[in-house]
């Protein structure tokens, strides 16, 4: 016989994505979830981004990777407290490795924290991990049909991040393609055109966060 | 491959439904999943597979219906549904569209033995 049952199937990681939310916003702190491909510029961004949010705020980061400690070192280097989420070969971050990893953090003493997720643009869209904002990354060499071919991705997202905009002479990226699509799976979200290297959007995305941030500490 | 953790939590979920209609086997999952989501049922199937050995679950059939992407067109302001690989509106080709649905996933109905006289399921309503 049928039986009904209408369960939404995400829930277990969606309860758990929540209880770290509240954990962060009683110390008040801002959980930035950056997503994107591997080699998208996720680390160079994050790094770039400290450099221009660190006056401001106490930042902490939570390098996920499938292995290694690499992108860790790279932020500790900077004097900021790091930790490095293996996941072992598990193609995305879960709330719950979230909830287990945080207390490795100094979390009285943190603003803001950096995740930064698995080189991927179809799992992790899928796992809430309990943060008050997230980041996508797409740069300009990985071609302008990503929107369409991984919508999930640029749904649910706050904003939008073009890396790489530096390279646009070299590579035939058609920018209103990806804005109509962007627009159309995610309306109203901001997009900013950004290069790591040069520095340059580096600034209007930190204030985007800083606000975020704000909003999150009062 | 994301499928392994969900296919893991979508039995713990499937059995515990069944347990509460008393159910001693389940056939048959039917879940609904968006065609903006990332879920492939092939790979639910063969991790449930795996996992559901020795269970009330082993050997049951995963049957997924794909729900339509479904937008409303910002300039002619028709509803319409797309493919999630073509993002344009289905009367007037415009690519200003606002999303109405296509991320759902969730576990529709089962199909289950059930041992005894056991009443039926929308007598218990189970939801």
């Amino acid at each position: 016989m049928e039986i009904k049952v209408l369960h939404q199937i995400m829930d277990w990681n969606e309860d758990v994505g929540d209880e770290v939310k509240k954990l962060l916003a009683s110390h008040h702190i801002c959980m930035v979830n950056v997503m994107g491909s591997p080699g998208s510029g996720k680390t160079s961004m994050i790094t770039a981004l400290i450099n221009a949010l660190k006056g401001n705020w106490r930042i902490g980061v939570i390098e996920g990777d499938i292995a290694g400690q690499v992108d860790a070192e790279r932020i500790a280097s900077l004097g900021i407290p790091a930790v490095q989420l293996n996941t072992d070969g598990a193609c995305h971050i879960e709330a719950m490795s979230i909830q287990h990893i945080l207390p490795e953090l100094p979390l009285d003493e943190l603003d803001l924290i950096f995740v930064e997720n698995i080189g991927n643009l179809v799992c992790p869209a899928e796992f809430y991990i309990g943060e008050a904002l997230r980041i996508t990354l797409l740069s300009i060499p990985e071609g302008d049909d990503k929107v369409e071919k991984y919508p999930l991705m640029f749904t649910d997202t706050d904003c939008l991040a073009l890396n790489k905009y530096d390279m646009m002479p070299y590579f035939e990226f058609e920018e209103e393609r990806v804005l109509a699509n962007y627009q159309t799976v995610n309306p109203g979200a901001p997009l900013f055109r950004i290069s790591s290297r040069t520095g340059d959007g580096i600034q209007a995305l930190a204030d985007f966060i800083s606000e975020k941030a704000g909003k999150v500490r009062s | 491959m994301h499928e392994l953790s969900i296919t893991e939590h979508l039995l713990e979920d499937c059995i515990k439904s069944a347990r509460e209609k008393n159910a001693s086997k389940i056939r048959v999952i039917h879940l609904c999943i968006g065609q903006l989501r990332g879920i492939i049922p092939d790979c639910i199937q063969i991790y449930l597979d795996m996992l559901s050995e020795g269970t009330i679950a082993e050997g049951a059939r995963i049957e997924a219906e794909y729900l339509p992407v479904k937008v409303l067109c910002r300039d002619c302001k028709k509803e319409g549904e797309i493919s999630p690989g073509h993002l344009a509106c289905p009367h007037c080709k415009s690519l200003k569209l606002k999303l109405l649905s296509g991320k759902e996933f969730y576990i529709k109905s089962m199909e289950v033995d059930i041992d005894g006289n056991q009443s039926t399921a929308s007598d218990n309503g189970l939801e």
